[in-house]
């Protein structure tokens, strides 16, 4: 059974703005998808239909059995603990120190009181450490989170969506705002996690090489429509210059056209 | 065309300055203001101020009292502002777009603070004389009603300002309302927050004073005492304490303000 489907969906902001229209796929266990596409493409809106903070106009998405769309309240802060999510501007608490910020992860779990108080167990506050490790910030724990590098923040981020101990991890153009060594960092602890966890992680980028270089799948969105899907060696130049319009196109394989197939 | 544009631009400059002029000639001319008598007038008083406006001996016997009329001052406003800042906290939450519970609320808490905003302290001071006399209980509610709707405002502009991103990390851990309010928004503005009700503090002090002549409380009434009893000599050692006060208030929260920021 699928992971994640999504059918039909679309999102108007009003009559004119359409950010989505009509748009269909399924995400099994264990994939790492990327979906590519321009500024303004409708990406970013995608990925918050899927956890619901940005309610759909019609159409389904389906989590883990789940119909999204249907739930109240209470199920859906259940359903979002098991979906992880990581942002371009990382979303921090930039006053809270390292270790505060990723045991927001737990929050979905506690009870209100005890989570707005900010009472953990010592296995939470555990488990966190262990993340952290993960991420190569057991250095940090205790520093707070205006003092990190764009790099160092974006592993706070992720560190705060394993905590979770999510089914499924998504990435809101992690890299857009870091350098190419950050970027480098950033995508292959994404790419750990995916295959040493076996956590599914569907990753918005709008970078065409590194999308060529780490996906295994590809959606390619264009004005709010999914105008492929596919795996990464099936995508053709034609696909990339119909995907980013032919100028950018050209641009964009100038540095990654070795690796279309 | 250039050329032109700078030009019609500098007659534009020398008609706003000529009507500036006209509309100053024109209010001295209807109140009889005569600008050389009002400087000869201005010399004469700082010649009387410089012959009676400053303590003798005798006067410093009334430094105790003078005091005790001080720190009754200061800690209205002191405490004016803290019931204030708390619940202007309330109201924030309930009118900044970012944390709000729904529209009607936000409405309703927005206009209460513009409302309670736009009138100063001084015309709150007047109406609430009626009802509760001259008493510090007046100061107490003028102060307060006028901080009140202040701090509402500058809150509901940080919340705004600085929690909109982690607002929407922490909603897709599945945090509750009240998990993100005290683990977002609040450790995020605090110092913020703390900053606006110092300045509040000064603020409420100086109009304190004012107030003070009003409703017959504090120093402002040992002020308007001595004064009416031409007991100058006394009245300008209230003003020089007021003043004292004043610089050691900003000073010790301005120390503040550098720590916590």
């Amino acid at each position: 059974m699928s992971l994640l489907t999504v059918k039909g969906v679309s999102k108007h902001y009003n009559e004119r703005i359409v950010a989505l229209s009509d748009v269909s796929f399924a995400i099994e266990p264990g994939e790492f998808v990327v979906i590519i596409g321009s500024s303004g493409a409708g990406k970013s809106t995608l990925l918050r239909c899927i956890n619901r903070i940005v309610e759909v106009t019609s159409g389904v998405v389906t989590f883990d059995g789940l119909d999204v769309g249907s739930l109240d309240k209470r199920e859906l802060r259940k359903m979002r603990t098991k979906v992880g999510m990581i942002f371009q501007h990382y979303n921090l608490v930039n006053r809270l120190c390292v270790l505060e910020n990723v045991l927001h992860g737990r929050l979905g779990y506690k009870s209100t009181w005890a989570g707005a108080l900010g009472i953990y167990s010592e296995e939470e506050k555990a488990q966190a450490l262990r993340v952290l490790r993960l991420v190569g910030l057991e250095e940090q724990v205790y520093q707070r989170c205006d003092q990190l590098s764009g790099g160092q923040k974006q592993r706070v981020g992720i560190a705060r969506a394993l905590l979770q101990d999510p089914k499924l991890l998504l990435c809101d153009e992690p890299i857009s705002s870091l350098d190419p060594n950050a970027s480098k960092v950033i995508m292959d602890y994404l790419k750990k996690i995916n295959t040493e966890l076996g956590i599914t992680c569907l990753v918005n980028l709008h970078q065409v090489h590194i999308a060529l270089a780490y996906a295994e799948r590809i959606i390619g969105v264009k004005r709010g429509r999914v105008v492929y899907d596919g795996l990464t060696e099936h995508l053709t130049a034609e696909t990339i210059h119909d995907i980013y319009g032919s100028e950018a196109g050209d641009l964009l394989l100038g540095s990654g056209g070795n690796h279309v197939g | 065309m250039s050329a032109d544009y700078l030009i019609k631009k500098r007659s534009n400059t020398l008609k706003v300055l000529l009507g500036l002029g006209f509309l100053s000639l024109a209010a001295a001319f209807i109140t009889q203001y005569d600008p050389v008598t009002g400087l000869i007038s201005g010399l004469d008083a700082m010649r009387w101020v410089a012959a009676n406006f400053y303590p003798n001996e005798q006067s410093l016997t009334r430094l105790p009292s003078i005091m005790n009329r001080l720190r009754e001052t200061v800690l209205m406003s002191i405490a004016a502002t803290t019931v204030a800042a708390f619940s202007a906290t309330f109201f924030a939450l309930l009118g900044a777009q970012t944390t709000k519970v729904n529209d009607a609320l936000r409405l309703m808490s927005r206009s209460t603070a513009a409302f309670l905003r736009n009138i100063p302290a001084v015309a709150w001071a007047m109406i609430l004389l009626f009802t509760f006399g001259q008493s510090s209980l007046t100061g107490f509610l003028a102060l307060f009603f006028s901080t009140f709707g202040f701090l509402s405002r500058v809150f509901m502009e940080t919340f705004d300002e600085t929690t909109a991103s982690s607002i929407e990390a922490l909603t897709a851990t599945g945090a509750s309302y009240m998990q993100i309010i005290f683990q977002a928004v609040l450790p995020a503005s605090l110092p913020q927050m703390i900053s606006w009700m110092l300045y509040m503090v000064e603020t409420n002090i100086r109009d304190a004073t004012l107030l003070g002549i009003l409703t017959g409380t504090g120093i402002g009434f040992s002020f308007a005492l001595f004064y009416k009893s031409m007991n100058y000599h006394a009245a300008s050692l209230v003003v020089i304490v007021i003043v004292v006060t004043i610089l050691v208030i900003e000073y010790i929260s301005n120390h503040i303000r550098r720590v916590i920021l």
